[in-house]
């Protein structure tokens, strides 16, 4: 039992959390989150060259870890910064990649920061539910087409390859008959309607017609359950690192903020509720810990651990950034004050890879398995 | 990080199994896991057999008779043995008076009081509560006035656990009413047969008698059962409470009970089919393992940090407000469980060997006893608002 990082870790730890306070403040970030691409190629550039990208994906792949704990530390620091660079994107596509086998190249430009990837999966209909596919793959002396949409991708107009999950036999919901396969950008009847996104950076819905595509896998469901398990991990992570910064912004508001003649946080009412959201953000934590250790366990005790994550999350972290908000008052509801983007990013890691109902139906139905 | 045991633990867990198999005795058990009330024999039956292994005082030092074990060792120990339905170990002599003593007693009172705790010649209670002095403890009058060689003693004490079994009573008294009213307080024991000394029992709820009402009428106490220094009782109160609190959250005894829930949850039925499948039930079920996995890493979190000579306090706090509020959902839902089934109230059902006709499950009889007598969990040992203050000042600093 240890619940230290290992010295390798922390190191990347350290390196990344100071970068992103040096080169990556609150002002810079805003700027980023707001521009035409919704990222920056300097900083993925220069992140690369961290080894950031290297830590997602184990040694055979041509990275360096991989692990649960390894995606902790990465993420812990992105929520920190408010981060909004492709990394979760490159996360899940770049995993399915790894798992997949056969795309050494593409991977190995990815970790190098030279090709950015986004992972199209959700539909407008999946509603979270991993096999509710409706996009189709069909094949014609060995070249494959997509004809579909895919819903809410982070970069979808700015990645250099989409990996898209479609169907190659089925209907929605089916387990089997899910093919995954690489899509170029600027590929023949690729269409995307780019947005921002409410706590920063650009999503967007692609449409396929007839698009060419390579393909990665048939059989896709265990790869992008796979995938999505470490995302899990990710964003479970990426709220430790939110929340505490939320937390820490709060305490400090309710030791300066004077109303009545005292700080607020002399008042009774906000102490009990401070200690309380304390006590959520460590659970919280926890939850984080038990799903980075599951990943590399077995399928259902790892499938259950990632959903009892985002139960957490989703319990946790609404209650820490509406409290955040609510102790602030008027300022917290301000664009001005960082703390906002930070209870925006919080509420929005819940709309993420499944929401807690979901994976509360799914834990549920994961133990009856058992 | 790593979450799982070292192979010396995990060794150790086998151990304890091993010993649990082999020592426990079955009708113990079997007492705990349906519910039914343990007599002080009982008590002293499961503290004498883990005396004899030298398991029953494991966190004192080992010149006094504990076992040396670590932090882990020690939560391992909690965890198997709630999970095998043994009786607690009772904290008053134990975990709530030897701290003190070996760190404030003289050489003689250890000498003395020690090792009547590990071979159950003494039994103890607590003397803290008055009926005035509650969550604002520092505000108790049972007042000790000195007369030579005695302290004569008057006032009342209430809430005393088990204090009908116990022949001593280690207790705060009022010994100044000079300046703040922490520093007018001294730590005393207190021989239950002095005369002078009434015990009534107050009735809980449930219809049980496991708490009393202590009246103090001039009762002399020598001065030699002072611990430590007149008017330092306070420091040695609030000792206790940054000491020995691995199993303040009861994960291990939440487990047990939370698969019993799991059993309850199997069998009743609702509309023709386990209620377990209910979707409302299930949810509610589901989000309570949930909170009780995290509360069991975030426990083994506190107790690494411990291991590592950080000061538990406020994250004993933590664990006691979150592993409470889990203990009572668990004892909600399975007073749900039964549905129309909560109400009837057979009492001799709690007793070994009744032959009481079950009404309902043959499970039935303790539940709803026992969601009413663990909303005390919340109030007692500091109540859930008090810890929610020790929070604020000592983490979040307000």
């Amino acid at each position: 039992m240890d619940f230290n990082h290992t010295e390798d870790r922390q190191m990347l730890s350290d390196s990344l959390g100071r970068y992103l306070q040096q080169r990556y403040p609150i002002d810079v970030r805003h700027k980023i989150a707001a521009s035409a691409e919704g990222w920056s190629a300097e900083h993925w550039a220069a992140l690369a060259e961290l080894g950031v990208i290297g830590a997602l994906f184990g040694e055979e792949a041509g990275g360096f870890g991989g692990k649960g704990f390894d995606i902790a530390v990465v993420f812990e620091q992105l929520g920190r910064s408010l981060v909004v660079e492709p990394f979760l994107g490159t996360l899940l596509a770049g995993r399915v990649l790894e798992r997949a086998g056969g795309q050494e190249d593409l991977l190995g430009e990815v970790i190098a920061g030279a090709k950015v990837l986004a992972f199209a999966h959700e539909e407008a209909d999946s509603r979270y539910d991993l096999a509710g596919i409706a996009a189709k793959a069909s094949e014609t002396a060995g070249a494959w087409t997509l004809t579909g949409t895919k819903a809410v991708v982070p970069q979808a107009d700015t990645a250099d390859v989409l990996i898209v999950s479609a169907r190659i036999s089925g209907a929605p919901g089916d387990e089997a008959g899910i093919g995954l396969f690489a899509v170029d950008k600027g590929a023949a009847g690729l269409s995307v309607r780019a947005y921002a996104l409410i706590d920063g950076g650009r999503g967007g819905e692609i449409t396929l017609a007839g698009t060419p595509a390579t393909l990665i896998a048939t059989d896709g469901l265990p790869l992008i359950e796979d995938a999505v398990a470490a995302g899990l991990v990710a964003l479970s992570w990426e709220a430790v690192g939110v929340a505490d910064v939320l937390k820490q912004s709060t305490l400090d508001y309710l030791r300066t903020r004077k109303q009545f003649g005292v700080p607020i946080g002399k008042f009774q009412a906000l102490q009990h509720r401070m200690a309380t959201v304390a006590l959520e953000i460590e659970q919280q934590r926890s939850a984080a810990i038990n799903a980075a250790a599951a990943l590399e366990a077995d399928r259902v005790t790892r499938e259950r651990a990632v959903s009892a994550a985002k139960v957490t999350l989703g319990k946790a972290g609404t209650l820490a950034a509406e409290e955040a908000i609510q102790m602030h008052g008027g300022i917290g509801m301000t664009w001005e004050l960082p703390l906002s983007h930070y209870a925006k990013r919080l509420i929005m890691l819940g709309h993420q890879l499944g929401d807690d109902d979901h994976h509360l139906a799914r834990y549920i139905a994961l133990g009856r398995a058992a | 990080m790593d979450l799982s045991f070292s192979p010396e633990d995990e060794a150790f867990r086998q151990e304890v199994r091993a010993f649990l198999k082999d020592k426990l005795p079955k009708r113990l058990a079997d007492k705990i896991r349906t519910g039914k009330r343990l007599t002080k024999a009982d008590h002293e039956e499961w503290h004498a057999i883990l005396n004899e292994r030298g398991w029953l005082a494991s966190h004192w030092p080992k010149e006094w008779g504990g076992t040396g074990w670590s932090v882990t060792q020690g939560f391992i120990f909690d965890l198997e043995t709630s999970i095998a339905h043994a009786p607690r170990i009772l904290p008053f002599g134990t975990s709530m008076l030897a701290p003190v003593l070996i760190k404030f007693g003289t050489e003689e009172q250890k000498q003395h009081y020690l090792p009547r705790i590990l071979d159950g010649t003494d039994w103890w209670c607590q003397g803290y509560s008055e009926p005035g002095a509650g969550s604002d403890l520092a505000s108790l009058k049972t007042s000790a006035v000195r007369d030579g060689d005695h302290y004569v003693v008057n006032g009342q004490k209430t809430w005393t656990t088990l204090g009908h079994h116990a022949n001593w009573m280690f207790c705060l008294v009022r010994t100044s009413n000079e300046g703040k009213r922490q520093e007018g307080i001294s730590f005393l024991l207190i021989d239950m047969n002095t005369p002078g000394i009434e015990v009534r029992p107050i009735y809980l709820l449930d219809g049980e008698h496991e708490v009393n009402e202590v009246f103090f009428t001039d009762v002399r106490v020598p001065v030699t059962n002072l611990v430590g220094e007149e008017n330092k009782g306070w420091t040695y109160a609030k000792y206790l409470l940054t000491y020995e609190r691995t199993g303040i959250a009861g994960v291990g005894s939440s487990m047990a009970a939370l698969d019993h829930l799991h059993h309850i949850a199997a069998t009743q039925k609702k509309g023709g089919r386990p209620l377990a499948e209910d979707p409302l039930f299930a949810a509610r079920l589901a989000r309570l393992e949930i909170e009780l996995e995290n509360m069991k890493t975030t426990n083994m979190r506190v107790l690494a940090a411990a291991g590592h000579g950080a000061a538990p306090t406020a994250e004993s706090s933590m664990l006691k407000i979150r592993g409470t509020e889990i203990r009572q959902e668990i004892n909600t839902l399975a007073r749900k469980a039964l549905g129309p089934y909560a109400q009837p109230f057979v009492p001799e059902a709690f007793i070994e060997g009744s032959n009481a006709e079950p009404v309902g499950a043959d499970y039935a009889a303790p539940i709803s006893a026992e969601y009413f007598n663990n909303r005390k969990l919340s109030i007692f040992g500091g109540s859930n608002e008090v810890q929610r203050e020790i929070i604020t000042k000592a983490v979040l600093e307000l």
